[in-house]
């Protein structure tokens, strides 16, 4: 009788700390986003990347569809590579969506943003998109302000 | 030549120490097979170092996290960011907090337990008084103490930072009234279940091994005597205390140093 009270709590201790596990996977990690579909892997080159990290989001009309996993300088044309992987739900982008590297907010992360071309050929894996524009540098905008302003 | 005499004694101890302590813990391996004949002797130190520490583990895990939540809002709210309060909450209650200072408090209150209990178990006698009727108190003894810290402290670090995440959402979200879907919704997405959740939960077996070893090794090391336990339940907390910030800078280090 003693150890049987004393399986039935140290069960419920194994059993709710499980639940903790569960807790901490659904409810506070990206566990359960982009997991079980599969992906498949763009390119792109942009001449700034500007603070785009590894892990960084990829949306399309606002909604994430994957994320940047790799950002690497190209020695071959003095540019940034960028790596991303698409949940392969969405593999029907046309060939001629374009990307941009965005922030979300005045100070918030940097993401890229794709813009759906028109184009009825849809991109594979490991194809790359031509149509970039860079981030957006907020201190070369600010120098630019103020050179044309001390011109007037 | 006083001088070198007391360094190299020294010296020479700690090196035996370190031994024996090694020797120790390839014993409880090579008995741990016992265990699997026997699963009830792990049960019942999983209750008494698990189940009993898990009150503790609950009331400092929501504090911590309540603190957390309080601290975070008064820092963010300088720089208008309170809506990042789940991300700070999160990242450093599953990566260092949760882990570490479960391992703390599970080292002053279940390791100094072992210790005391095992060098008792020495000094009147009950572990020669087993070998003599052919029961090795490794087998016995040692071995369903050790497997059980080791289950037990991944578990409840789990729980802390579980625990600690609802805190920080009662201080933040209740109290001071930082949103509810921001809390959630930024601690989603840029927590990782791989490199955040299994890292600490990796950190807390290492420390859970460390902790085990020491409070084990002391107690079965200590000199039999009353003061020679208290030295050694002493030293176990100490020691355990230091190897975990120790080794916490260094599997950190590990982990989380290269991005």
């Amino acid at each position: 009788m003693q150890s049987k009270s004393l399986e039935i709590l140290v069960g419920f201790f194994v059993s709710l700390t499980i639940a903790a596990l569960f807790f901490l996977a659904l409810q506070v990690s990206n566990f359960s986003a982009l997991q079980d579909n599969g992906s498949y892997t763009i390119n792109a080159h942009f001449d700034n990347a500007g603070g785009l990290k590894a892990k960084s989001l990829v949306s399309m009309a606002g909604v994430t569809i994957g994320r940047v996993t790799a950002v690497s300088f190209d020695a071959k044309n003095y540019d940034a590579l960028i790596t991303m992987r698409i949940d392969s739900r969405y593999n029907n982008l046309p060939s001629d969506t374009s990307a941009s590297i965005l922030t979300s907010g005045l100070l918030g992360d940097k993401f890229v943003g794709l813009t759906p071309g028109g184009l009825d050929e849809y991109l594979q894996d490991g194809d790359s998109i031509e149509l970039t524009q860079s981030a957006l540098v907020l201190e070369r905008l600010i120098s630019q302000f103020l050179f044309n302003s001390s011109n007037d | 030549m006083n001088i070198f005499q007391t360094i190299g004694q020294s010296t020479l101890n700690s090196l035996a120490k370190l031994g024996r302590a090694n020797l120790f813990f390839i014993s409880i391996l090579v008995n741990s097979s016992y265990l699997l004949k026997r699963p009830h002797l792990l049960i019942k130190q999983i209750y008494s170092l698990g189940v009993l520490t898990f009150w503790l583990i609950c009331i400092a895990g929501l504090f911590v996290g309540m603190v957390l939540g309080l601290q975070g809002v008064y820092t963010l709210s300088t720089f208008g960011a309170e809506s990042s309060l789940g991300i700070m909450v999160a990242a450093s209650l599953v990566r260092e907090l949760g882990p570490v200072v479960s391992a703390l408090l599970f080292a002053g209150r279940a390791g100094s337990a072992l210790t005391a209990e095992i060098g008792l178990m020495k000094a009147t006698e009950q572990l020669s008084g087993m070998e003599m009727m052919a029961i090795d108190p490794l087998k016995y003894i040692i071995a369903p103490r050790f497997f059980a810290g080791f289950i037990s402290l991944p578990l409840l670090a789990t729980f802390f930072s579980a625990i600690g995440i609802i805190g920080g959402y009662l201080a933040g979200v209740e109290l001071l009234n930082v949103d509810a879907g921001a809390y959630w919704s930024q601690m989603q997405s840029s927590i990782d279940f791989n490199d955040d959740i299994i890292n600490g939960i990796i950190k807390s077996i290492i420390f859970a091994w460390l902790i085990s070893w020491i409070a084990l090794f002391e107690g079965y090391d200590a000199h039999p005597t009353s003061e020679g336990i208290s030295r050694a339940t002493t030293r176990t907390v100490v020691n355990s205390a230091f190897a975990i910030l120790l080794f916490d800078f260094l599997l950190t280090a590990l982990m989380f140093g290269a991005n």
